[in-house]
């Protein structure tokens, strides 16, 4: 089988388009380079839907901690405590056994147990969580000249949260936020390695990667092609957010703009 | 564990429950909450060792030297640490026994990898299969340990070269000007200092070690994951004296909790340390608590 032929089988192998046999000896690097490949579908799936979900709540949750109401505050403070202090892999098999006990009450909950919407739900309230505390922390250092301007404009409510607070949270916010992205896109190859099944083998990048590592008892060249695919989705992830923040940050003058540090000391 | 346990069919819903928590299986699972302990034990000096000979190295006048730590440095970068955890648990064992086989086996012609294999002569193996089984829990166990020092030690690495460079310039020139010799000012100038900067670093890098402890798991160890796993699937009453429908959910919950516990009595405990160590320290932190304190 020529390596085009092997894009062709296995290029959509993981969302079930294709050969439906994974290869099962005389493994070549085209086919490990493909499968893997096809697996990083599932992740940049996770990885976006959960952003963009998390990114909405993230706010809310920000906003709710450092409200003056005492029940909205404690909700969002214990929400944020719970995904944040204990570990996203004992989450994921928590949520899963969770649902498939709630199957029994009612088929309503069927959806859940798979990886698709279940794990979905897990990695969307966790980066909230985290994204939260990041967004809550920049709402308390928004500079104070700036809520006293918009007063003396004349904002109030969400037309001066909306127009002052917020674009200014998210600037504060976003070195720290791009580094929360790019762990969330490393935290989504946990998911197939938590009790979520891969149905009819259809797993992420990882789950490739170790499905080679176990029949070819050869760790140094699916990890290897794993990484290098991460490393390019980090790569993209730096670029497009680093746009955003240049976006954010137009109207200072070059000097006091916020850089995009890389800081890679997290993990769930 | 209770004389009252002969039979428990017929106990009622308390008693039932002091004799099922105090089985063997549930002692088991019990222990194995001492071998999350033990891997951070372990684990965490191990880890800040490996990050200082790689901040050290990073730092190092000598060109390959500093580039082998900054390679380490960079290597958890971009990369999912998980992947780190599954590579070098094979990859360590792997070398191991390679090693092991070209010391014990000269005479051994035929290729190691053949095809699908890792083929080495018996003395290599690592642990040799005649020893007893808790040899080989120990040597998973070891890798284990050498895999996360080896991995958090980049995280380390990363956190103390920060710090390094965190330190004054001037307090470095100053030592060079009484005339110390570079060996000199790293031992006694730069890392007394260094401490401080690096404590927020290394108190998230232990939230990280705790939250990272399930990842055993993976690395085929018998921790807290796979006990609740194995103890929480629905038993029958053919199998056991105490049946039960799948209780997952709970075993799960029960981690959970013990984890948010962990790391808040964690967190509690480092905030503290960090109040007694910026104590006086001409920090921004510092100079809150003199103000508090005024």
């Amino acid at each position: 089988m020529s390596c085009w032929d092997t894009v062709h089988a296995y290029a959509f192998r993981s969302i079930g388009m294709g050969e439906r046999l994974l290869p099962r000896s005389d493994f070549t690097i085209c086919e490990q380079i493909v499968l893997i490949g096809s697996g990083m579908i599932w992740n940049v799936y996770f990885g976006i839907c959960a952003l963009v979900l998390g990114f909405a709540l993230a706010t809310g949750l920000a906003v709710a901690k450092n409200s003056s109401n005492f029940f909205l505050r404690k909700a969002a403070t214990w929400f944020i405590f719970v995904f944040r202090g204990s570990p996203l892999f004992i989450q994921f098999f928590f949520a899963y056994f969770l649902f498939l006990s709630l199957k029994g009450f009612s088929p309503v909950f069927d959806p859940f147990t798979s990886a698709a919407l279940g794990a979905l739900i897990v990695l969307f309230f966790n980066t909230a969580a985290y994204a939260g505390e990041i967004f809550y922390g920049a709402l308390q250092s928004v500079p104070k000249g700036d809520i006293e301007a918009a007063d003396a404009y004349g904002l109030a409510g969400l037309a001066r949260f909306r127009r002052i607070v917020w674009p200014t949270m998210l600037r504060l916010a976003w070195p720290a936020y791009t580094n929360e992205a790019i762990f969330l896109f490393h935290a989504t190859t946990l998911v197939f390695f938590s009790g979520f099944p891969a149905w009819r083998q259809q797993g992420d990048a990882l789950y490739y990667a170790n499905y080679f590592a176990d029949k070819t008892f050869n760790p140094f060249i699916p990890y290897p092609i794993l990484a290098g695919y991460f490393i390019a989705l980090t790569l993209v992830i730096v670029g497009l957010f680093g746009l955003v923040n240049k976006r954010l940050n137009r109207h200072l003058p070059a000097d006091r703009r916020a850089r995009v540090r890389y800081r890679p000391n997290l993990m769930r | 564990m209770f004389s009252f346990c002969t039979d428990p069919s017929v106990l009622a819903a308390p008693a039932w429950f002091a004799c099922y928590l105090t089985t063997g299986k549930l002692m088991l699972f019990y222990a194995s909450f001492g071998t999350v302990l033990l891997l951070l034990a372990i684990t965490a000096p191990v880890a800040l060792a490996f990050g200082f000979a790689g901040a050290a190295a990073a730092r190092s006048r000598v060109t390959p030297l500093s580039w082998l730590g900054k390679i380490y440095i960079a290597m958890v970068r971009g990369v999912p640490d998980i992947v780190f955890f599954l590579f070098f648990v094979i990859a360590l064992d792997q070398g191991l026994e390679y090693l092991r086989h070209k010391v014990k086996c000269p005479e051994w012609d035929e290729p190691i990898r053949q095809g699908s294999d890792f083929i080495v002569c018996a003395a290599a193996k690592l642990p040799l299969s005649t020893s007893p089984q808790a040899w080989h829990e120990v040597y998973g166990f070891s890798l284990a340990v050498l895999t996360f020092s080896i991995v958090f030690g980049a995280f380390a690495a990363n956190v103390l070269f920060g710090a390094m460079r965190a330190v004054p310039r001037a307090q470095l020139e100053t030592a060079e000007a009484y005339g110390m010799t570079h060996r000199q000012t790293f031992w006694r100038i730069l890392v007394p200092q260094m401490w401080v900067y690096a404590l927020p670093g290394l108190s998230n890098l232990w939230m990280v070690l705790i939250k990272a402890t399930p990842l055993l798991f993976l690395l085929g160890v018998e921790d807290i994951v796979y006990w609740a796993r194995e103890l929480g699937g629905a038993k029958t009453a053919r199998f056991t004296d105490y049946p039960h429908a799948d209780w997952r959910v709970w075993y799960f919950l029960a981690l959970l909790i013990f984890y948010l516990a962990f790391t808040r009595v964690s967190e509690i405990v480092l905030d503290r340390i960090m109040a007694r160590l910026t104590h006086g320290q001409a920090t921004a932190a510092g100079e809150a608590q003199r103000k508090a304190a005024a």
